[in-house]
């Protein structure tokens, strides 16, 4: 398979092995469109030796840091990021799940707190493989699917 | 221990250091108030009671708890009184009320109410049941109770009867019961079995569980039965409940075939889970637990507002 052409950014950050389709989540959570946010490239559905398919998201002009980007890690556990300086990468780190997960993910609980007042939803991660997290406000676990379902 | 402005808030926030230090104090100020009648660690304060849905008994302790530790007591008892009528949120009710007085007792219907109740509040929060998660005062008389009686609860055999599936009041009592060096018999319909994460983790925590649904074959092995009321409120679905309704009752014939010393432990109210006749009997513990209430909750009262020891 050829080589596909993306272009290449001068420098910021690349997130690469994003699973296809999920570019948008990336780019919401990462509150990527804000005014002072960088240019924005979006690669969807790239084929890929690990993914079959994936996203690639790159961000121009902007370093994010580690803590930033690991708030995909629900989304996009085998992500890798990429320091760009000078067309050259720097830096690279892969994505890890952070021990407190604070705005992503709503409670599937329909009568906890956080569904109902002005606040932001948090939960504990209690074991990394397999995923489970605990409401910090209902104390509820979740996993799996409903994981996915509630992002 | 520091326990001024500290939360009450989850049996899952305390150490075995922490309840054995609320024991150690309720059963102080229990004697304390045996000899003198009345106390006044607590004047000048004022507690807040925050009941967002009714719940009397509760209500009654704390404030008496709050009276006898010569504080006292502002509150409304349910929600349709106040400005959450109105549509204010929890948070602003909180802030309000937090400037009238200085410790809140809440109770809400939702789930996290109190940890989020805490969150804004400067001054300490305890947790009076938000929804079906937590009743952490609950849990630590019932503890409180269990001593008080065996004079300790390491080496006891305990059942847990009755919706072990949905009852708020014994996921948190075996957590709790964990601590220590516990037996547990397990004894409930097929249907309202307790869930299997926590029975895992009582396992991974040392304690020997037994599940089972026959109450007349596991009451000779006990120690103390604990019994709850099958909550019709807590079913998604109606046809369950009358299917496991009205499944077991203690009465005296079956404690026939107990231990001399069984004690037997219900968080009230009772529907006809324990017939009446087993009041006068030797084993009635569940008066007394209610009783319970007030020191353990005198305890909670005094030490979050730094005013004892
Ligand atoms: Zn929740």
């Amino acid at each position: 398979m050829p080589e596909l052409k993306i272009e290449v950014i001068p420098e910021g950050t690349v997130i690469d092995h994003i699973p296809a389709g999920k570019w948008p989540k990336v780019v919401e959570i990462l509150r990527l469109t804000k005014p002072n946010g960088g240019t924005l490239l979006i690669a969807s559905n790239v084929p890929s030796k690990k993914l079959g398919r994936k996203d690639i998201v790159k961000v121009e002009g902007r370093y994010l840091s580690e803590e930033e980007v690991n708030k995909i890690a629900l989304i996009a556990p085998n992500a890798t990021v990429n320091i760009v300086k000078d067309y050259k990468i720097v830096e690279k780190f892969k994505v890890e799940i952070p021990d407190e997960i604070v705005g992503i993910l709503t409670c599937p609980n329909p009568n906890c707190v956080s569904n109902h007042e002005h606040v932001l939803p948090k939960f504990h991660v209690e074991s990394r493989e397999p995923l489970k997290l605990r409401c910090h406000y209902c104390e509820r676990t979740v996993e799996g699917d409903e994981i996915l379902g509630n992002l | 221990m520091d326990w001024k402005g500290r939360d009450v808030i989850s049996v899952r926030d305390f150490s075995k250091e922490d309840i054995e230090f609320v024991l150690k104090t309720a059963e102080w100020l229990e004697d304390e108030l045996k000899e003198k009648g009345s106390l006044d660690y607590a004047r000048g304060k004022i507690l807040a009671t925050l009941f967002f849905e009714p719940s009397t008994r509760t209500r009654l302790s704390f404030e008496s708890a709050m009276h006898r530790l010569g504080g006292s007591v502002i509150g409304f008892s349910s929600a349709s009184s106040t400005s959450v009528k109105k549509g204010e949120s929890l948070a602003d009710t909180i802030k309000t009320v937090e400037q009238y007085s200085d410790v809140i007792v809440i109770r809400h219907p939702m789930e996290g109410a109190a940890r989020l109740a805490a969150e804004v509040a400067e001054i300490p929060v305890i947790n009076a049941g938000d929804g079906s998660n937590q009743h952490p005062t609950q849990t630590l008389l019932d503890i409180y109770t269990i001593k008080r009686a065996f004079g300790k609860i390491d080496g006891l055999t305990i059942g847990l009867l009755g919706d072990l599936k949905y009852g708020r009041t014994v996921h948190s009592l075996a957590e709790a019961l964990a601590f220590y060096d516990v037996e547990l018999y397990l004894i409930s319909p097929e249907l309202l079995r307790m869930p299997k994460h926590i029975i895992e983790e009582l396992r991974e925590k040392g304690v020997r569980v037994h599940e089972t649904t026959d109450l007349k074959g596991t009451i000779p092995e006990l120690d103390l039965l604990y019994v709850t009321r099958i909550q019709r409120e807590r079913f998604p679905d109606e046809e369950e409940y009358l299917k496991v309704k009205g499944s077991y009752q203690v009465n005296c014939s079956l404690l026939e075939n107990a231990k001399e010393g069984l004690k037997v432990m219900h968080p009230l109210p009772r529907v006809d889970e324990i017939h009446p006749e087993v009041d006068k009997s030797e084993h009635a513990l569940y008066f007394r637990q209610v009783f319970s209430g007030v020191p353990v909750r005198m305890a909670l009262l005094g030490l979050t507002l730094g005013v004892l020891g």
